[in-house]
Protein backbone atom coordinates (compact mmCIF):
# COMPACT_ATOMS: atom_id res chain seq x y z
CA UNK A 1 0.00 0.00 0.00
CA UNK A 2 1.40 3.10 -0.72
CA UNK A 3 0.53 6.49 1.13
CA UNK A 4 0.55 10.36 1.29
CA UNK A 5 -1.41 12.28 3.72
CA UNK A 6 -3.49 14.98 1.96
CA UNK A 7 -1.16 18.36 3.38
CA UNK A 8 -3.42 21.95 2.30
CA UNK A 9 -0.54 24.76 2.82
CA UNK A 10 -0.42 28.23 1.56
CA UNK A 11 3.68 29.52 2.00
CA UNK A 12 4.35 26.31 3.93
CA UNK A 13 1.21 27.58 6.62
CA UNK A 14 -1.36 24.65 6.41
CA UNK A 15 -5.52 25.98 5.98
CA UNK A 16 -6.01 28.85 7.85
CA UNK A 17 -8.66 29.07 10.88
CA UNK A 18 -12.17 30.31 9.92
CA UNK A 19 -11.30 33.60 11.39
CA UNK A 20 -8.57 33.61 9.30
CA UNK A 21 -10.67 33.77 6.15
CA UNK A 22 -12.16 36.43 4.11
CA UNK A 23 -12.50 38.51 7.21
CA UNK A 24 -14.90 40.87 6.90
CA UNK A 25 -15.38 43.85 9.82
CA UNK A 26 -18.70 44.27 11.05
CA UNK A 27 -19.74 47.29 12.75
CA UNK A 28 -22.03 46.29 15.59
CA UNK A 29 -25.19 48.24 17.08
CA UNK A 30 -25.16 50.14 20.44
CA UNK A 31 -24.96 47.20 23.37
CA UNK A 32 -26.71 47.32 26.61
CA UNK A 33 -23.37 46.18 28.01
CA UNK A 34 -21.33 48.61 29.91
CA UNK A 35 -18.27 50.23 27.87
CA UNK A 36 -15.87 48.29 28.90
CA UNK A 37 -17.36 44.80 28.04
CA UNK A 38 -18.19 45.89 24.09
CA UNK A 39 -16.45 46.83 21.21
CA UNK A 40 -17.37 48.73 18.14
CA UNK A 41 -17.09 45.90 15.64
CA UNK A 42 -16.20 42.51 15.00
CA UNK A 43 -14.36 40.38 12.52
CA UNK A 44 -15.85 37.97 11.20
CA UNK A 45 -15.22 35.63 7.97
CA UNK A 46 -17.47 35.84 4.97
CA UNK A 47 -17.74 33.01 3.38
CA UNK A 48 -19.90 31.25 0.71
CA UNK A 49 -21.16 27.42 1.72
CA UNK A 50 -18.86 25.18 -0.93
CA UNK A 51 -15.70 27.41 0.84
CA UNK A 52 -17.25 26.28 4.36
CA UNK A 53 -17.55 22.25 3.11
CA UNK A 54 -14.25 22.36 1.80
CA UNK A 55 -12.32 24.00 4.99
CA UNK A 56 -13.97 20.90 7.23
CA UNK A 57 -13.35 18.42 4.74
CA UNK A 58 -9.33 19.69 4.09
CA UNK A 59 -9.31 19.47 8.04
CA UNK A 60 -10.47 16.13 8.40
CA UNK A 61 -8.20 15.07 4.91
CA UNK A 62 -5.19 15.98 7.24
CA UNK A 63 -6.35 14.13 9.98
CA UNK A 64 -6.08 10.33 11.15
CA UNK A 65 -8.73 8.36 12.75
CA UNK A 66 -10.32 4.87 12.72
CA UNK A 67 -11.90 6.18 9.66
CA UNK A 68 -9.42 6.50 7.87
CA UNK A 69 -7.25 3.07 8.41
CA UNK A 70 -6.27 0.99 11.65
CA UNK A 71 -5.36 2.32 15.10
CA UNK A 72 -4.30 -0.30 16.75
CA UNK A 73 -3.32 1.55 20.21
CA UNK A 74 -3.12 -0.94 22.98
CA UNK A 75 -4.85 -0.56 26.37
CA UNK A 76 -7.23 2.61 24.37
CA UNK A 77 -9.47 0.51 22.10
CA UNK A 78 -9.84 2.47 19.16
CA UNK A 79 -13.16 0.96 17.42
CA UNK A 80 -14.89 2.01 14.96
CA UNK A 81 -18.67 3.36 16.51
CA UNK A 82 -20.93 2.40 14.47
CA UNK A 83 -23.17 5.24 12.73
CA UNK A 84 -26.52 3.56 13.63
CA UNK A 85 -25.82 3.77 17.56
CA UNK A 86 -25.62 7.85 15.98
CA UNK A 87 -29.17 7.55 14.30
CA UNK A 88 -30.72 6.19 17.30
CA UNK A 89 -29.14 9.01 19.97
CA UNK A 90 -30.41 11.55 16.95
CA UNK A 91 -33.81 10.48 16.83
CA UNK A 92 -36.25 13.29 18.43
CA UNK A 93 -37.68 10.72 20.70
CA UNK A 94 -34.59 10.46 22.70
CA UNK A 95 -34.38 13.93 23.34
CA UNK A 96 -35.89 13.82 27.07
CA UNK A 97 -35.14 16.25 29.07
CA UNK A 98 -34.07 15.02 32.96
CA UNK A 99 -36.33 16.86 34.35
CA UNK A 100 -39.25 15.52 32.81
CA UNK A 101 -41.33 13.36 35.69
CA UNK A 102 -40.91 9.51 35.62
CA UNK A 103 -44.85 9.27 34.66
CA UNK A 104 -43.86 11.03 31.52
CA UNK A 105 -40.47 9.58 30.45
CA UNK A 106 -41.19 5.39 30.80
CA UNK A 107 -39.25 4.86 28.05
CA UNK A 108 -36.44 6.63 28.99
CA UNK A 109 -36.12 5.23 32.37
CA UNK A 110 -37.01 1.50 31.27
CA UNK A 111 -33.98 1.56 28.50
CA UNK A 112 -32.13 2.67 31.29
CA UNK A 113 -33.16 0.10 33.48
CA UNK A 114 -32.66 -3.17 30.86
CA UNK A 115 -29.11 -1.41 30.44
CA UNK A 116 -28.77 -1.92 33.72
CA UNK A 117 -29.74 -5.63 33.36
CA UNK A 118 -27.61 -6.01 30.33
CA UNK A 119 -24.67 -5.30 32.29
CA UNK A 120 -25.32 -6.83 35.17
CA UNK A 121 -25.94 -9.97 32.78
CA UNK A 122 -22.88 -9.49 30.85
CA UNK A 123 -20.09 -8.84 34.13
CA UNK A 124 -22.09 -11.31 36.31
CA UNK A 125 -22.96 -8.55 39.03
CA UNK A 126 -26.04 -8.07 40.80
CA UNK A 127 -26.71 -4.28 40.74
CA UNK A 128 -25.27 -1.88 38.66
CA UNK A 129 -25.20 2.45 38.40
CA UNK A 130 -25.01 3.88 34.97
CA UNK A 131 -24.51 7.76 36.36
CA UNK A 132 -20.70 8.11 36.38
CA UNK A 133 -19.26 10.06 33.30
CA UNK A 134 -16.30 8.16 31.91
CA UNK A 135 -14.30 4.94 33.05
CA UNK A 136 -11.91 6.80 35.55
CA UNK A 137 -14.94 8.64 37.05
CA UNK A 138 -16.16 4.48 37.41
CA UNK A 139 -13.37 3.71 38.93
CA UNK A 140 -13.18 6.22 41.71
CA UNK A 141 -17.21 5.63 42.05
CA UNK A 142 -16.40 1.88 42.76
CA UNK A 143 -13.70 2.91 45.30
CA UNK A 144 -15.98 4.80 46.96
CA UNK A 145 -18.46 2.35 47.27
CA UNK A 146 -15.90 -0.21 49.18
CA UNK A 147 -15.34 2.59 51.08
CA UNK A 148 -18.74 3.21 52.13
CA UNK A 149 -19.20 -0.59 52.72
CA UNK A 150 -15.98 -0.80 54.91
CA UNK A 151 -16.77 2.24 57.21
CA UNK A 152 -20.25 0.91 57.55
CA UNK A 153 -18.89 -2.54 58.64
CA UNK A 154 -17.05 -0.13 61.28
CA UNK A 155 -13.63 -1.29 59.67
CA UNK A 156 -10.89 1.04 58.86
CA UNK A 157 -8.45 0.35 56.42
CA UNK A 158 -6.10 2.64 54.62
CA UNK A 159 -4.74 0.76 51.63
CA UNK A 160 -5.51 -0.28 48.08
CA UNK A 161 -3.88 -2.80 46.35
CA UNK A 162 -2.75 -1.86 42.38
CA UNK A 163 -0.34 -3.85 39.95
CA UNK A 164 2.43 -2.01 38.87
CA UNK A 165 1.19 -2.68 35.08
CA UNK A 166 -2.17 -1.07 35.62
CA UNK A 167 -3.69 2.05 34.26
CA UNK A 168 -2.42 4.58 35.71
CA UNK A 169 -6.05 6.24 36.48
CA UNK A 170 -6.36 3.02 39.15
CA UNK A 171 -3.42 4.87 41.12
CA UNK A 172 -5.31 8.24 40.93
CA UNK A 173 -8.84 6.97 41.77
CA UNK A 174 -7.79 5.27 44.77
CA UNK A 175 -5.36 7.90 46.35
CA UNK A 176 -8.60 10.08 45.27
CA UNK A 177 -10.54 8.52 47.65
CA UNK A 178 -8.05 8.96 50.26
CA UNK A 179 -5.86 5.72 50.17
CA UNK A 180 -2.57 5.05 50.17
CA UNK A 181 -1.31 3.00 47.22
CA UNK A 182 0.82 -0.72 47.89
CA UNK A 183 2.05 -1.17 44.46
CA UNK A 184 2.42 -4.88 43.23
CA UNK A 185 5.49 -5.87 40.95
CA UNK A 186 4.78 -7.97 37.94
CA UNK A 187 6.04 -11.40 38.15
CA UNK A 188 8.44 -13.14 35.56
CA UNK A 189 5.77 -14.43 33.52
CA UNK A 190 4.11 -10.82 33.33
CA UNK A 191 1.06 -11.46 35.76
CA UNK A 192 0.16 -11.18 39.00
CA UNK A 193 3.14 -12.38 41.49
CA UNK A 194 1.48 -14.59 44.00
CA UNK A 195 3.99 -14.25 46.46
CA UNK A 196 3.96 -10.60 46.53
CA UNK A 197 0.07 -9.97 46.85
CA UNK A 198 0.54 -12.71 49.69
CA UNK A 199 3.25 -9.94 51.55
CA UNK A 200 1.10 -6.86 50.37
CA UNK A 201 -2.34 -8.09 51.51
CA UNK A 202 -3.22 -7.07 55.10
CA UNK A 203 -6.04 -6.08 57.72
CA UNK A 204 -5.62 -2.51 56.07
CA UNK A 205 -6.38 -3.92 52.67
CA UNK A 206 -9.21 -2.51 51.39
CA UNK A 207 -9.37 -3.41 48.03
CA UNK A 208 -7.47 -4.88 45.30
CA UNK A 209 -7.52 -3.30 41.61
CA UNK A 210 -7.40 -5.43 38.78
CA UNK A 211 -7.29 -5.66 34.97
CA UNK A 212 -8.23 -9.34 33.63
CA UNK A 213 -6.70 -9.96 30.75
CA UNK A 214 -4.22 -7.50 32.45
CA UNK A 215 -1.99 -4.73 30.10
CA UNK A 216 -0.30 -7.22 27.97
CA UNK A 217 -2.95 -9.18 27.56
CA UNK A 218 -2.22 -12.14 29.31
CA UNK A 219 -5.62 -14.04 31.59
CA UNK A 220 -4.56 -13.72 35.52
CA UNK A 221 -5.06 -17.60 35.34
CA UNK A 222 -4.68 -17.70 39.14
CA UNK A 223 -7.68 -15.24 39.76
CA UNK A 224 -10.02 -17.62 41.78
CA UNK A 225 -6.84 -17.98 44.14
CA UNK A 226 -6.32 -14.73 44.30
CA UNK A 227 -10.03 -13.52 45.17
CA UNK A 228 -9.91 -15.80 47.57
CA UNK A 229 -7.02 -14.51 49.48
CA UNK A 230 -8.36 -11.11 48.93
CA UNK A 231 -11.62 -11.74 50.55
CA UNK A 232 -9.25 -13.83 53.02
CA UNK A 233 -8.15 -10.62 54.95
CA UNK A 234 -11.88 -9.02 54.64
CA UNK A 235 -10.48 -6.80 51.29
CA UNK A 236 -12.68 -6.33 47.70
CA UNK A 237 -11.73 -6.96 44.80
CA UNK A 238 -11.94 -4.57 42.04
CA UNK A 239 -12.39 -5.25 38.30
CA UNK A 240 -11.47 -2.40 35.81
CA UNK A 241 -13.08 -3.10 32.87
CA UNK A 242 -10.73 -2.01 30.41
CA UNK A 243 -9.99 -4.81 28.36
CA UNK A 244 -13.76 -6.86 28.67
CA UNK A 245 -13.75 -6.54 25.35
CA UNK A 246 -11.55 -9.69 25.64
CA UNK A 247 -14.14 -11.86 27.58
CA UNK A 248 -17.08 -10.77 26.27
CA UNK A 249 -19.51 -13.48 26.35
CA UNK A 250 -16.88 -16.29 27.36
CA UNK A 251 -16.01 -15.10 31.14
CA UNK A 252 -17.71 -12.81 33.69
CA UNK A 253 -15.57 -11.01 36.20
CA UNK A 254 -18.76 -11.92 38.55
CA UNK A 255 -18.04 -15.47 38.02
CA UNK A 256 -14.10 -15.16 38.82
CA UNK A 257 -14.93 -13.97 42.48
CA UNK A 258 -14.88 -9.82 41.61
CA UNK A 259 -17.39 -7.97 43.65
CA UNK A 260 -17.04 -4.34 41.95
CA UNK A 261 -16.34 -3.41 38.27
CA UNK A 262 -16.54 -0.38 36.12
CA UNK A 263 -17.62 -0.77 32.04
CA UNK A 264 -15.59 1.29 29.57
CA UNK A 265 -18.56 1.43 27.19
CA UNK A 266 -16.26 3.39 24.74
CA UNK A 267 -14.37 0.23 24.80
CA UNK A 268 -16.34 -2.72 25.22
CA UNK A 269 -19.28 -1.19 23.31
CA UNK A 270 -18.05 1.44 20.59
CA UNK A 271 -19.43 4.06 21.63
CA UNK A 272 -16.82 7.80 20.88
CA UNK A 273 -13.79 8.06 22.91
CA UNK A 274 -14.47 10.96 25.27
CA UNK A 275 -11.56 12.86 24.96
CA UNK A 276 -12.66 15.02 27.84
CA UNK A 277 -15.95 15.10 25.79
CA UNK A 278 -19.01 13.44 27.53
CA UNK A 279 -18.48 9.25 28.24
CA UNK A 280 -20.31 7.15 30.78
CA UNK A 281 -18.40 4.35 32.86
CA UNK A 282 -21.09 2.56 34.64
CA UNK A 283 -20.55 0.67 37.71
CA UNK A 284 -21.35 -3.17 38.66
CA UNK A 285 -21.11 -4.65 42.19
CA UNK A 286 -22.26 -7.87 43.92
CA UNK A 287 -25.93 -7.91 46.03
CA UNK A 288 -23.70 -7.09 49.58
CA UNK A 289 -22.04 -3.22 48.02
CA UNK A 290 -25.57 -2.25 46.09
CA UNK A 291 -27.00 -0.15 48.86
CA UNK A 292 -24.17 1.96 48.58
CA UNK A 293 -24.20 2.84 44.74
CA UNK A 294 -24.59 6.51 43.86
CA UNK A 295 -28.55 7.90 44.01
CA UNK A 296 -30.46 7.74 42.17
CA UNK A 297 -30.98 4.32 40.73
CA UNK A 298 -34.01 2.85 38.27
CA UNK A 299 -35.92 0.60 39.85
CA UNK A 300 -38.79 -1.26 38.37
CA UNK A 301 -41.92 -2.43 40.53
CA UNK A 302 -45.55 -3.99 38.97
CA UNK A 303 -44.43 -2.63 34.94
CA UNK A 304 -43.46 0.85 36.64
CA UNK A 305 -40.09 2.52 36.55
CA UNK A 306 -39.02 5.13 39.15
CA UNK A 307 -35.69 6.90 40.54
CA UNK A 308 -35.09 5.53 43.72
CA UNK A 309 -32.77 7.18 46.46
CA UNK A 310 -31.11 4.72 48.57
CA UNK A 311 -30.13 5.89 52.63
CA UNK A 312 -27.22 4.45 52.60
CA UNK A 313 -26.16 5.93 49.13
CA UNK A 314 -22.12 7.19 48.12
CA UNK A 315 -24.82 10.31 47.16
CA UNK A 316 -24.35 11.64 43.31
CA UNK A 317 -20.94 11.33 41.60
CA UNK A 318 -22.62 13.38 38.00
CA UNK A 319 -26.38 14.76 36.94
CA UNK A 320 -28.75 12.49 36.87
CA UNK A 321 -28.66 9.34 36.08
CA UNK A 322 -25.51 9.73 33.37
CA UNK A 323 -24.68 10.73 30.32
CA UNK A 324 -28.40 9.73 28.66
CA UNK A 325 -26.72 9.96 24.90
CA UNK A 326 -23.95 7.74 25.61
CA UNK A 327 -26.00 5.53 27.07
CA UNK A 328 -28.70 5.48 24.59
CA UNK A 329 -25.79 4.75 22.20
CA UNK A 330 -24.58 1.29 24.32
CA UNK A 331 -27.37 0.13 24.80
CA UNK A 332 -27.86 0.27 20.52
CA UNK A 333 -24.78 -1.45 20.51
CA UNK A 334 -25.39 -4.20 23.11
CA UNK A 335 -29.65 -5.21 21.37
CA UNK A 336 -28.02 -5.06 18.24
CA UNK A 337 -25.66 -7.69 18.68
CA UNK A 338 -27.56 -9.84 21.32
CA UNK A 339 -25.64 -12.47 22.87
CA UNK A 340 -24.11 -14.07 20.18
CA UNK A 341 -22.80 -10.95 18.75
CA UNK A 342 -21.36 -9.55 22.07
CA UNK A 343 -19.24 -13.35 21.74
CA UNK A 344 -18.32 -12.98 18.49
CA UNK A 345 -16.96 -9.49 19.02
CA UNK A 346 -14.84 -10.86 21.39
CA UNK A 347 -13.48 -14.00 19.45
CA UNK A 348 -12.67 -11.94 16.54
CA UNK A 349 -10.78 -9.10 19.22
CA UNK A 350 -8.48 -12.08 19.99
CA UNK A 351 -8.02 -13.94 17.07
CA UNK A 352 -7.47 -10.59 15.37
CA UNK A 353 -4.86 -9.73 17.92
CA UNK A 354 -3.07 -13.46 17.30
CA UNK A 355 -2.92 -13.11 13.52
CA UNK A 356 -1.21 -9.92 13.84
CA UNK A 357 1.18 -11.22 15.99
CA UNK A 358 1.94 -14.16 13.64
CA UNK A 359 2.61 -11.59 10.65
CA UNK A 360 5.04 -9.80 12.83
CA UNK A 361 9.28 -9.69 12.87
CA UNK A 362 9.28 -8.63 16.28
CA UNK A 363 9.58 -10.91 19.56
CA UNK A 364 6.60 -10.73 21.92
CA UNK A 365 7.85 -11.50 25.57
CA UNK A 366 4.49 -12.55 26.98
CA UNK A 367 2.17 -15.07 25.75
CA UNK A 368 -0.32 -16.25 25.30
CA UNK A 369 -2.16 -12.81 25.03
CA UNK A 370 -5.60 -12.09 24.21
CA UNK A 371 -7.47 -9.12 22.54
CA UNK A 372 -3.69 -7.17 22.80
CA UNK A 373 0.57 -7.89 23.01
CA UNK A 374 3.01 -5.87 23.60
CA UNK A 375 6.25 -6.30 20.82
CA UNK A 376 9.23 -4.99 21.54
CA UNK A 377 11.62 -2.87 19.32
CA UNK A 378 14.70 -4.66 20.51
CA UNK A 379 17.85 -2.46 20.41
CA UNK A 380 15.32 0.17 18.50
CA UNK A 381 13.61 3.02 19.70
CA UNK A 382 10.16 2.01 20.01
CA UNK A 383 9.05 5.69 19.37
CA UNK A 384 11.12 6.36 16.21
CA UNK A 385 9.23 2.49 14.61
CA UNK A 386 5.99 4.48 15.69
CA UNK A 387 7.01 7.61 13.69
CA UNK A 388 8.06 5.65 10.57
CA UNK A 389 4.96 3.59 10.66
CA UNK A 390 2.92 6.67 10.03
CA UNK A 391 4.64 6.24 6.86
CA UNK A 392 3.23 3.61 5.89
CA UNK A 393 -0.47 4.54 6.10
CA UNK A 394 -1.66 3.22 9.49
CA UNK A 395 -1.69 4.25 12.91
CA UNK A 396 1.16 3.14 15.24
CA UNK A 397 0.61 0.97 18.82
CA UNK A 398 0.93 2.28 21.74
CA UNK A 399 4.72 2.83 22.53
CA UNK A 400 7.07 2.30 25.45
CA UNK A 401 4.25 1.36 28.09
CA UNK A 402 3.93 -0.88 29.89
CA UNK A 403 7.69 -0.16 31.36
CA UNK A 404 8.28 -3.55 32.38
CA UNK A 405 8.25 -4.69 28.32
CA UNK A 406 11.49 -2.95 27.19
CA UNK A 407 10.78 -0.66 23.95
CA UNK A 408 7.24 -1.59 24.00
CA UNK A 409 4.82 -1.62 20.88
CA UNK A 410 1.45 -2.88 23.03
CA UNK A 411 -0.54 -3.39 20.23
CA UNK A 412 -4.22 -4.05 19.99
CA UNK A 413 -6.13 -4.52 16.49
CA UNK A 414 -9.56 -5.11 17.58
CA UNK A 415 -12.54 -7.11 16.24
CA UNK A 416 -13.14 -4.50 13.94
CA UNK A 417 -10.44 -5.19 11.08
CA UNK A 418 -10.42 -7.79 8.67
CA UNK A 419 -7.68 -10.09 7.13
CA UNK A 420 -6.63 -7.63 4.36
CA UNK A 421 -6.14 -4.52 6.83
CA UNK A 422 -4.18 -6.48 9.35
CA UNK A 423 -1.88 -7.48 6.76
CA UNK A 424 -1.80 -3.68 6.15
CA UNK A 425 -0.67 -3.69 9.88
CA UNK A 426 1.80 -6.08 9.43
CA UNK A 427 3.50 -4.74 6.61
CA UNK A 428 3.65 -0.97 8.25
CA UNK A 429 5.32 -2.76 11.37
CA UNK A 430 7.87 -4.76 9.42
CA UNK A 431 9.01 -2.14 6.52
CA UNK A 432 9.23 0.30 9.38
CA UNK A 433 11.58 -1.78 11.25
CA UNK A 434 13.57 -2.84 8.09
CA UNK A 435 14.32 0.61 6.91
CA UNK A 436 17.47 2.66 8.17
CA UNK A 437 18.16 4.32 11.83
CA UNK A 438 18.48 7.50 8.67
CA UNK A 439 14.66 6.69 7.93
CA UNK A 440 13.68 6.09 11.60
CA UNK A 441 15.00 9.32 12.79
CA UNK A 442 13.20 11.60 10.17
CA UNK A 443 10.18 9.78 9.71
CA UNK A 444 7.33 10.70 9.11
CA UNK A 445 7.45 12.05 5.87
CA UNK A 446 4.73 11.32 4.09
CA UNK A 447 2.38 12.82 7.01
CA UNK A 448 0.69 16.00 7.13
CA UNK A 449 2.70 17.05 10.13
CA UNK A 450 5.95 16.08 9.97
CA UNK A 451 9.00 15.31 12.59
CA UNK A 452 7.34 17.61 15.69
CA UNK A 453 10.40 18.83 18.41
CA UNK A 454 8.80 17.01 21.31
CA UNK A 455 11.71 18.35 23.63
CA UNK A 456 10.88 21.82 22.21
CA UNK A 457 7.67 21.70 22.69
CA UNK A 458 8.01 20.41 26.32
CA UNK A 459 10.90 22.83 27.33
CA UNK A 460 8.95 26.11 25.51
CA UNK A 461 5.75 25.80 25.21
CA UNK A 462 3.90 28.72 22.94
CA UNK A 463 0.33 28.47 23.60
CA UNK A 464 -1.53 30.36 20.49
CA UNK A 465 -5.28 30.24 19.33
CA UNK A 466 -3.35 30.81 15.77
CA UNK A 467 -0.47 29.40 14.01
CA UNK A 468 3.00 31.21 15.09
CA UNK A 469 5.41 32.33 12.54
CA UNK A 470 8.98 30.70 12.84
CA UNK A 471 11.94 32.50 14.31
CA UNK B 1 30.25 3.70 30.99
CA UNK B 2 28.35 6.15 33.01
CA UNK B 3 30.21 9.03 35.04
CA UNK B 4 30.07 7.56 39.06
CA UNK B 5 32.48 10.36 40.76
CA UNK B 6 34.12 9.58 43.98
CA UNK B 7 33.54 12.36 45.88
CA UNK B 8 29.65 11.43 46.49
CA UNK B 9 27.47 8.78 47.89
CA UNK B 10 23.84 7.19 45.49
CA UNK B 11 21.06 6.46 46.65
CA UNK B 12 19.62 3.01 44.67
CA UNK B 13 16.87 5.17 42.61
CA UNK B 14 19.91 7.37 41.42
CA UNK B 15 20.01 10.14 43.52
CA UNK B 16 23.34 11.25 44.63
CA UNK B 17 24.84 13.53 47.65
CA UNK B 18 28.26 14.81 47.90
CA UNK B 19 29.89 14.01 51.13
CA UNK B 20 32.53 16.00 53.19
CA UNK B 21 31.18 19.51 54.17
CA UNK B 22 28.13 20.74 56.24
CA UNK B 23 26.21 20.56 53.79
CA UNK B 24 25.55 18.04 50.91
CA UNK B 25 25.11 18.72 47.40
CA UNK B 26 21.97 16.85 46.19
CA UNK B 27 21.10 15.84 42.33
CA UNK B 28 20.65 12.76 40.22
CA UNK B 29 23.33 10.72 38.97
CA UNK B 30 24.72 10.68 34.48
CA UNK B 31 22.71 6.86 34.57
CA UNK B 32 19.46 8.55 35.33
CA UNK B 33 19.89 11.38 33.29
CA UNK B 34 20.63 9.34 30.60
CA UNK B 35 17.44 6.39 31.24
CA UNK B 36 15.36 9.41 31.62
CA UNK B 37 16.18 10.99 28.60
CA UNK B 38 15.56 15.09 27.37
CA UNK B 39 14.08 16.73 30.89
CA UNK B 40 11.62 19.23 30.17
CA UNK B 41 10.73 19.63 33.92
CA UNK B 42 12.06 19.85 37.30
CA UNK B 43 9.54 20.16 40.71
CA UNK B 44 11.68 21.45 43.82
CA UNK B 45 10.95 22.39 47.30
CA UNK B 46 11.75 25.76 48.45
CA UNK B 47 14.46 26.97 51.00
CA UNK B 48 13.82 26.21 54.64
CA UNK B 49 11.78 22.78 53.84
CA UNK B 50 13.38 19.84 55.44
CA UNK B 51 14.10 16.85 53.29
CA UNK B 52 13.29 13.09 55.04
CA UNK B 53 16.02 10.57 53.89
CA UNK B 54 14.12 8.16 51.71
CA UNK B 55 11.05 9.85 50.72
CA UNK B 56 9.69 12.40 47.70
CA UNK B 57 11.77 15.88 47.59
CA UNK B 58 10.36 16.87 44.05
CA UNK B 59 9.59 15.27 40.45
CA UNK B 60 12.20 15.11 37.22
CA UNK B 61 9.82 14.67 34.19
CA UNK B 62 11.55 14.07 30.62
CA UNK B 63 9.61 13.33 26.95
CA UNK B 64 9.33 9.62 28.61
CA UNK B 65 8.43 9.47 31.70
CA UNK B 66 7.41 12.08 35.33
CA UNK B 67 9.79 10.59 38.13
CA UNK B 68 9.53 11.35 41.97
CA UNK B 69 12.98 12.10 43.46
CA UNK B 70 14.20 10.49 46.80
CA UNK B 71 16.40 12.65 49.15
CA UNK B 72 19.71 10.80 49.66
CA UNK B 73 19.70 12.42 53.17
CA UNK B 74 17.57 14.40 55.96
CA UNK B 75 18.46 17.99 56.34
CA UNK B 76 16.95 21.36 55.52
CA UNK B 77 17.29 22.56 51.98
CA UNK B 78 19.53 26.02 52.26
CA UNK B 79 19.83 26.43 48.28
CA UNK B 80 17.84 25.71 45.30
CA UNK B 81 18.90 25.70 41.61
CA UNK B 82 16.97 27.95 40.11
CA UNK B 83 18.17 27.77 36.77
CA UNK B 84 16.84 24.60 36.16
CA UNK B 85 13.19 26.16 36.07
CA UNK B 86 14.21 27.59 33.00
CA UNK B 87 16.67 25.31 31.95
CA UNK B 88 16.22 22.24 32.97
CA UNK B 89 18.31 20.51 30.05
CA UNK B 90 21.58 21.15 32.34
CA UNK B 91 20.02 18.18 34.23
CA UNK B 92 21.52 16.07 30.70
CA UNK B 93 24.12 18.06 30.19
CA UNK B 94 25.89 18.58 33.69
CA UNK B 95 24.18 16.14 36.36
CA UNK B 96 27.45 16.97 38.75
CA UNK B 97 27.89 20.28 38.10
CA UNK B 98 25.21 23.18 36.55
CA UNK B 99 22.43 20.53 37.11
CA UNK B 100 22.56 20.04 40.73
CA UNK B 101 19.15 20.30 42.40
CA UNK B 102 19.61 21.41 46.18
CA UNK B 103 21.94 22.18 48.65
CA UNK B 104 20.87 20.59 52.04
CA UNK B 105 22.40 21.37 55.48
CA UNK B 106 22.67 17.83 56.96
CA UNK B 107 21.13 16.68 60.16
CA UNK B 108 22.64 13.72 60.94
CA UNK B 109 26.88 13.22 59.86
CA UNK B 110 25.88 9.20 60.17
CA UNK B 111 23.60 9.57 57.85
CA UNK B 112 26.10 9.03 54.79
CA UNK B 113 26.66 5.63 56.15
CA UNK B 114 24.15 4.09 54.39
CA UNK B 115 24.27 5.40 50.87
CA UNK B 116 25.83 3.07 48.48
CA UNK B 117 29.71 3.95 47.47
CA UNK B 118 30.86 4.83 44.06
CA UNK B 119 31.77 1.83 43.59
CA UNK B 120 28.88 0.37 44.54
CA UNK B 121 26.34 2.28 42.85
CA UNK B 122 28.81 1.82 39.20
CA UNK B 123 28.22 -2.18 40.43
CA UNK B 124 24.37 -1.53 40.54
CA UNK B 125 24.03 0.20 37.12
CA UNK B 126 26.40 -1.67 34.93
Amino acid sequence: MDFDQARYARDDRYEPLLSEKNAAREEIDDSPLPDELTRDAVELPGLSEPELARHYTRLSQMNWSVESGPYPLGSCTMKYNPSFTEDVAADPNAAIHPDRSPRTSQGTLELLYELQDYLARIGGMDAVTLQPPAGAAGEFTGILVAKAYHESNGDDRSEVVIPASAHGTNFASAAMAGYDVVELPSGDDGRVDMEALDAALSEDTAALMLTNPNTVGLFERDIVEIAEMVHDVGGLLYYDGANLNALLGRGRPGDMGFDIMHYNVHKTFATPHGGGGPGAGPVGVVSELEPFLPNPRVREKGGNYRLEDAEDSIGKVHGYTGNWFVLVKAYAYIARLGDAGLSDASAKAVLNANYLAEQLDYEVPYEPFHHEFAATAGDRDAADVAKRMLDYGVHPPTTKWPEFVPEAMLTEPTEIENRDSLDDLAHAFNAAMADSDEELENAPSRTTARRIDQVGAARDPQLSWQALDDE
Amino acid sequence: MFEVPEDRKYLESHEYATTGGDTATIGITDFAQDELGDVVFVELPGEGEELTKGEEFGVVESIKAVSDLYAPVSGTVVAVNEDLFDAPELVNEDPYGDGWMLEVEVADEGAFDELLSAEEYRDQTE
